[in-house]
C-alpha cells in the first residue's frame, strides 16, 4: 500500500473547490439545524427540562446538540458525493488512475472533513451571534477535536453504505431511516435520562451520543458522562468506521 | 503464454453478470500501434471488455495483458499505461475544463513544470485552448468528447481506449472526433482501441475490426477483408414479372456468387458490380420482365454483421432492449 501525497491534495482540492462553487448548498445546509435550534429554543424556553444540568438553560444545552446535527449531516454528504460520482460518471476518472485505493479514500475523508468542520464552525459563528458563549477557550481546542472525531466516523459510514449503492434515491432513504434515528437517539435535544430504558440503551450504542455529550462537555462544561470517556469512545468509533469505510470502498467495483 | 511485444494479448476472457454472460470467452491480440476496433450492437459485451481491460471491473475468468502488464495481478502498471475515454461523460462539470485536465495530471503524478506544458498541449490538439477556462457543464456535447480524448493523453499512454467515442454526437462533430483519432494514432503512434457501433466508424477508423455479438467475436479482420467474405458487390433490381425465368437465368451465370429474390426484389452478389450493371438489365429483359429500378451497393460492414449473426445491428439492439427491459424493469436503459 503506497500513499500518494498529490492524489490526495489534488482530490481534497477539487472538493474544496465543487464546495466553494456551491454556495448556496452551503447555505442551505446551515438552515435546516439553524430552524432546529431556534424553534425549539424559543418553543421550549420557559419549559422546566428535568436534567439539564446546574444552571444550564434549554438554549446552553441544545447549542451543541445543534452542532452535533451539523456534523452529522454534512460529514454523511460525503458519501452522497461518492454516489453522485458514480451518477455523473467521474467516479471512473478517479478509479482509473494509478493510485491506490487507500489514498482516493484518504483524499476523499480529507475534503469531507475540511468541509464539514467549515460547517460546522460557520454553525457554531451563527450561535455565537445569537448569544451562545464558550465556557472556555482552552476546553474549545477539545470540541474541536470532538468535531474532527464525528466527522470521520460518519463519513465512514458514509462510504461503507456509498459502496454498495448505485444511486442516490437509495442516500435519501438512508437519510431517513438511519441518519434521523442516530440524531434523535443522540440525545442531542434532550437529555437522555428522560427517555424509556429500552431506547436509552439504544442510544448507548449510537456514536453521536457520545459526541454531542463530549461537545457539551467541552462547549458549555457539563456532560451526562466523563469527557474523557466520550473522547475514548468517538475515537474508537472514528477508527472503527473510517476502517470498514475505506476496507468496503476498496473493494467495490466501480461501474 | 506470455504477452511477448503486442500491446494487448486477450486469452477466454469472460465476465458474468449474476446470470448473464456479458463477455464470453474472447481472444485477440492488438500490436502495438494498431487502430483496432470492437463492433457491435448494444449490449454486445464491448463496454464490458473495455472496463476489464482498463481494471475496472474483473474478469469472471480468462487472461489479458496491457502493455505487458497482467490486467488483475499488476492493475497499477496497466492504469499507469493507458488512457481511456469512458462511454459516458466522465468529467466535473463544477470543474473548468483546464480544472479538470489538471487533476487528471496530478493523479498521474506529472511534475509540475511538465503539467502546464501537457495540458496546454493536448488542449490545442483538440482546439480547446480558448475554452478551457469555462465551467465544463457549460461545454456542448462535442466539446466533452473533444476535452475527455485530450485528458486521456496528458499521461502519453501507450493504449488508448476510446468507449463509442462518438455516440450522440452530430455527424460534423463526429467527423472531427475521427480526424483527432486518426491523427493521434498516425503522429504519435498511439495504440488505439475502439469500441463502436457505427458501421462506418469502424470502416473509416480501423486496420482490424471485432465484430461482437451476445459477449462473442464472430469475425476479426481487416475491413475490407471481411467485405471480400461477401464475395463482392451487390446489384438490387427491382422486377416485375417472369420469375422463374429470371431465377432460372441468374443462378445459372458463373459471375453471380449469390442469388437471393424475395418476391419483386432480387440481389446478386459479384465482384465488379458497375461493369455487369448493362448486362444484367439486359438478361432481365431478354426474360419479359420489367426491370423498375436498379441500385449498386459496396458491400458495408452492416453486411458482413448480418452475414456472421443473421440479423441486423438494428435489429439486434432491438432485442436486446427487450431483454434488458425483462431484466431490470425499475432501472430503465442503463447496463449493469
Amino acid at each position: 500500500m503506497i500513499l500518494n501525497g498529490t492524489a490526495i491534495y489534488v482530490l481534497w482540492l477539487r472538493e474544496m473547490k465543487r464546495y466553494l462553487r456551491a454556495r448556496s448548498r452551503i447555505l442551505g445546509s446551515l438552515l435546516q439545524p439553524l430552524f432546529f435550534m431556534v424553534f425549539l429554543g424559543l418553543g421550549f424556553r420557559r419549559m422546566q427540562v428535568p436534567g439539564l444540568g446546574e444552571g444550564v438553560d434549554y438554549i446552553q444545552f441544545l447549542v451543541p446538540g445543534i452542532l452535533g446535527m451539523t456534523l452529522l449531516f454534512s460529514s454523511s454528504m460525503q458519501g452522497l458525493s461518492v454516489i453522485w460520482d458514480r451518477e455523473f460518471g467521474f467516479l471512473k476518472e478517479i478509479m482509473v488512475a494509478p493510485v491506490s485505493r487507500t489514498s482516493i479514500v484518504l483524499g476523499r475523508i480529507a475534503g469531507g472533513t475540511t468541509t464539514t468542520m467549515i460547517q460546522g464552525l460557520l454553525m457554531l459563528a451563527v450561535t455565537l451571534l445569537l448569544g451562545f458563549r464558550i465556557k472556555s477557550p482552552l476546553l474549545f481546542l477539545w470540541a474541536l477535536a470532538f468535531m474532527i472525531l464525528i466527522a470521520f466516523t460518519f463519513i465512514g459510514i458514509g462510504l461503507m453504505f456509498a459502496s454498495r449503492m448505485k444511486d442516490s434515491q437509495g442516500f435519501g432513504i438512508i437519510v431517513n431511516f438511519i441518519l434521523f434515528p442516530l440524531f434523535f437517539l443522540s440525545g442531542a435535544l434532550y437529555p437522555l435520562d428522560n427517555l424509556p430504558r429500552a431506547v436509552r440503551i439504544l442510544s448507548l450504542l449510537d456514536p453521536l451520543t457520545y459526541g454531542v455529550d463530549g461537545l457539551r462537555g467541552t462547549l458549555i462544561g457539563v456532560s451526562a458522562r466523563p469527557v474523557i470517556l466520550d473522547f475514548l469512545v468517538m475515537a474508537a468509533s472514528a477508527v472503527l468506521m473510517v476502517a470498514l469505510g475505506t476496507l468496503l470502498f476498496r473493494s467495490s467495483e466501480s461501474v | 503464454m506470455e504477452p511477448g511485444k503486442d500491446a494487448i494479448v486477450v486469452e477466454d476472457l469472460t465476465r458474468v453478470f449474476e446470470d448473464v454472460t456479458a463477455v464470453d470467452r474472447i481472444s485477440f491480440r492488438v500490436g502495438q500501434g494498431e487502430l483496432f476496433g470492437l463492433l457491435g450492437p448494444n449490449g454486445a459485451g464491448k463496454t464490458t471488455t473495455i472496463n476489464m481491460l482498463s481494471t475496472l471491473l474483473r474478469p469472471s475468468s480468462g487472461r489479458a495483458w496491457v502493455g505487458g502488464y497482467d490486467i488483475v495481478k499488476h492493475r497499477d502498471e496497466v492504469r499507469k499505461s493507458i488512457g481511456v475515454v469512458f462511454q459516458e461523460t466522465a468529467l466535473d462539470g463544477k470543474l473548468t475544463g483546464r480544472e479538470n485536465l489538471q487533476f487528471h495530471a496530478m493523479m498521474y503524478g506529472l511534475p509540475r513544470e511538465e503539467r502546464k506544458h501537457r495540458i496546454d498541449e493536448v488542449l490545442a490538439l483538440v482546439d480547446l485552448g480558448e475554452k478551457s477556462g469555462i465551467l465544463v457543464e457549460k461545454y456542448s456535447g462535442g466539446m466533452k468528447r473533444r476535452l475527455e480524448i485530450a485528458r486521456g493523453l496528458i499521461q502519453d499512454p501507450k493504449v488508448l481506449f476510446l468507449d463509442e467515442p462518438t455516440l450522440g454526437l452530430d455527424a460534423q462533430t463526429r467527423r472531427h472526433i475521427w480526424d483527432y483519432v486518426e491523427k493521434l494514432n498516425r503522429e504519435r503512434r498511439v495504440t488505439i482501441i475502439l469500441t463502436t457501433h457505427y458501421m462506418e466508424e469502424a470502416d473509416f477508423l480501423c486496420s482490424r475490426v471485432a465484430i461482437m455479438d451476445k459477449g462473442r467475436f464472430v469475425a476479426l479482420d481487416a475491413p475490407a477483408r471481411l467485405k471480400d467474405v461477401l464475395g463482392g458487390d451487390v446489384v438490387s433490381l427491382g422486377v416485375k414479372g417472369e420469375e422463374d425465368c429470371l431465377d432460372g437465368t441468374f443462378r445459372s451465370l458463373s459471375w453471380v456468387k449469390k442469388f437471393v429474390r424475395r418476391g419483386r426484389d432480387v440481389n446478386l452478389t459479384l465482384e465488379n458490380g458497375e461493369r455487369r450493371i448493362a448486362e444484367i438489365v439486359t438478361l432481365a429483359q431478354q426474360c419479359g420482365a420489367t426491370v423498375e429500378s436498379v441500385r449498386l451497393r459496396e458491400p458495408s460492414l452492416e453486411d458482413v454483421f448480418l452475414h456472421f449473426t443473421g440479423h441486423t445491428i438494428r435489429e439486434q439492439e432491438a432485442s436486446s432492449a427487450d431483454r434488458l427491459r425483462l431484466m431490470m424493469p425499475h432501472r430503465g436503459g442503463r447496463r449493469p
